[in-house]
């Protein structure tokens, strides 16, 4: 066997030269293995080469207004390129965590109804047509959905929806207040419906993984459909808060969408849920262009670092709970 | 033989093929010009219906010009990335001291109009530059405040919120307008100043001038600023605005052309310091200037006064470069009113004449 794969190396080999021949060479064949090996390391080595020099491009940017502000840049509630030239980027920290809380508290139970629909209730051809419709919403590009906010869900939300929820809850603060149509619920709204799609694929991918002994296993104890779906949810739940971590980061990084519904009124605290506000993404793509003069240009990419930071955080945090998940099924014996 | 034939004909129909591509090539390479311009976007699709039309005359000229904004352009001019750029606003010292040498040449007239959106209220509702700052600080709150009502005898305004509207970005438009504001209003002038965007004590952000337009049209008894084409283009409601001689001055290419004349009379040369030149603020208590549109803007073309300072410059391209400025002050302004933009008047063509002669290559003029 052996000697006749020498013989069909040397061959076929025989046309491409010398070069190839020495690189595998019949009397070290695993030599090819070898190259194949430290080239994709290198690969995975360029990883840390690109984040490195995207840390530094965005230190060194953002240099001339860590020099001026400091860390106060972090708690600094001003943003002012006109007249005292001082920038703060608090609002905007908040702004962007409020409305992705929003965006999760939205899209998450929906998108954990879709995940358990799709793979314990749908029979698995309706199923798959719905996930593939689902998984072909995560394509769309955001402008579109920020067009579509602004033309569609805009006009919808401020007619109908909000002096419903105003009439209703309007006795409450962040209920109360005027209603321009855009605002911090709406960016919550929009960045809900752009979530789902990403974090229901993964839970449902989460859930069909679940290994069908639990189900029968459950349902031999004489449980209902309903205490079955609860056993697997918790048997998932690690994966599941992965997901919606993952969700929260793309919440947290959305530009385009965002920027075209949230208001941008630049302020620490907004007075109502449909007030105006603004996030980080938000602030550098309209800013950046016409930036004016160095420092202004500086303080927009420190936001850009702060955002970066931000995102690594939570990253990480939905890394360690994947990770924790890996060696909780590691145990248990699969089908 | 006969193999002899199948190899050299091929061979012969390639050599043949290829020497004719490089003669093609080369000769073409020797005419075909391109010139690269980046900045504004309030002047791009003039620029772009200048690059068709010209290169419809010359057709061996290519201009290629993308709206990057202002600050791009500016910063690229200064990289000396490109053969000229656009801006809304001429250099500041300090960018002027990174690009020196730079020429200011003005191709176009913008006008900043208030627009908005009240039911039942037609186009030409009156403002002052006080009452205008007054709301874009919050402090008149209702369209039936009695200031707007003084001056609007016979228009029945509600007793309605104003929704207050303006740009979430960056932009000359907002420059214009911010100028405007600090010179009719001390208390803006000290609170939130000029910018291409400053710290807005109220209001809704919108993106681009299409984005304040559609927050306008869609929100009912709000007010907004845009560039006069962004008005007329989405059939919005736009007031008129009084100027320094105390009269209310409707928005219209013949009062903005009438406050760049104004302004002419006082322009410095091509190469002189354009820091302070602003139509606004030689408008701003100008009481003779009747008849002129107060928020009024030149937008202009950078470009270096000795041409060889470019990378890869040569005398063809620098001619190039010289004589389509030249068209586009002239022939070029022919183009400008279908789309709405401001001819130059004719004493700002004759400046433009003058500033377009001091570009040279090598030292040499190549316009005389």
């Amino acid at each position: 066997m052996m000697s006749e794969m020498r013989i069909l190396r040397k061959t076929s080999l025989s046309s491409f030269g010398l070069k190839v021949k020495s690189l595998l060479h019949p009397k070290n064949p695993l030599k090819g293995d070898h190259v194949f090996k430290l080239i994709s390391i290198l690969f995975a080595l360029s990883i840390f080469l690109i984040l490195g020099l995207m840390v530094y491009e965005l230190v060194k940017g953002s240099w001339l207004s860590i020099q001026t502000f400091g860390l106060k840049f972090i708690v600094g509630t001003t943003w002012d390129p006109a007249v005292s030239r001082v920038f703060g980027a608090l609002p905007l920290i908040l702004g962007t965590l409020v409305t992705s809380a929003i965006a999760l508290l939205i899209g998450v139970p929906i998108s954990l109804g879709a995940g358990l629909a799709l793979s314990e209730y749908l029979p698995k051809k309706f199923g798959f047509a719905v996930s593939f419709l689902v998984e072909l919403l995560a394509a769309v590009p955001s402008v579109i959905y920020g067009l579509w906010g602004i033309y569609v869900l805009i006009p919808f939300l401020r007619d109908h929806v909000y002096p419903y929820l105003q009439s209703v809850f309007g006795f409450i603060p962040p209920f109360s207040g005027s209603i321009y149509g855009g605002g911090v619920l709406t960016g919550g709204i929009v960045l809900a419906i752009m979530i789902i799609p990403t974090v229901s694929a993964v839970m449902r991918d989460l859930f069909s993984a679940v290994p069908n002994s639990q189900r029968e296993a459950i349902i031999a104890l004489g449980a209902t459909k309903w205490e079955t779906v609860k056993t697997i949810i918790s048997y998932a739940r690690s994966g599941v808060i992965g997901a919606i971590i993952l969700g929260l980061g793309r919440a947290v990084g959305e530009t385009m969408a965002i920027t075209m519904v949230i208001g941008n009124r630049f302020h620490i605290w907004p007075s109502s849920l449909f007030d105006s506000w603004y996030t980080m993404a938000a602030i550098i793509a309209n800013e950046l262009l016409e930036a004016t003069y160095d420092l202004y240009i500086s303080a927009l990419i420190n936001v850009g670092l702060v955002l970066l930071f931000v995102a690594l955080v939570i990253n990480i945090l939905a890394r360690l709970i994947v990770w924790r998940a890996l060696r909780l099924t590691r145990g248990i014996v699969r089908e | 033989m006969k193999t002899i034939y199948k190899v050299a004909i091929p061979i012969a129909i390639i050599a043949v093929a290829v020497a004719s591509a490089f003669v093609y090539l080369y000769s073409t390479a020797e005419q075909t010009v391109t010139l690269n311009g980046a900045g504004a976007t309030f002047p791009f699709p003039l620029i772009d219906k200048w690059a068709a039309e010209y290169h419809k005359i010359k057709p061996n000229v290519q201009i290629n010009y993308q709206g990057i904004g202002s600050g791009g352009g500016i910063q690229q001019h200064t990289e000396k990335t490109v053969h000229f750029a656009a801006s809304d606003a001429p250099l500041t010292e300090a960018q002027a001291e990174k690009a020196p040498n730079t020429l200011h040449i003005p191709i176009t007239i913008g006008g900043v109009v208030p627009i908005y959106n009240l039911p039942g209220v037609p186009k030409g509702l009156k403002f002052t530059g006080k009452i205008l700052a007054d709301i874009y600080l919050g402090k008149i709150t209702k369209w039936n405040d009695p200031r707007l009502t003084a001056i609007n005898p016979g228009i029945s305004l509600p007793d309605q919120a104003i929704v207050v509207v303006r740009r979430s970005d960056g932009s000359g438009t907002t420059f214009i307008w911010t100028s405007y504001l600090s010179n009719v209003s001390p208390e803006w002038k000290e609170t939130v100043g000029r910018g291409t965007s400053v710290n807005w004590p109220t209001g809704l952000g919108g993106k681009g001038n299409d984005g304040v337009a559609a927050l306008v049209q869609q929100t009912p008894y709000s007010i907004g600023y845009v560039e006069f084409t962004y008005a007329k283009k989405n059939n919005l409601a736009y007031g008129c605005v009084q100027n320094a001689a105390g009269e209310f001055i409707e928005p219209s290419i013949e009062s903005f052309s009438k406050a760049a004349e104004y302004a002419a009379l006082t322009l410095p040369r091509g190469d002189e310091s354009w820091s302070k030149v602003s139509i606004v603020d030689s408008l701003a208590g100008n009481k003779q200037a009747s008849g002129a549109y107060p928020i009024t803007s030149f937008s202009y073309i950078l470009v270096y006064k000795e041409l060889n300072v470019l990378p890869n410059m040569d005398r063809a391209t620098a001619k190039a470069l010289v004589d389509f400025f030249w068209w586009a002050v002239h022939d070029g302004q022919n183009y400008a009113a279908d789309l709405y933009y401001v001819p130059l008047p004719s004493s700002v063509v004759a400046h433009n004449e003058e500033t377009i002669r001091l570009i040279t290559f090598n030292g040499q003029q190549l316009r005389g």
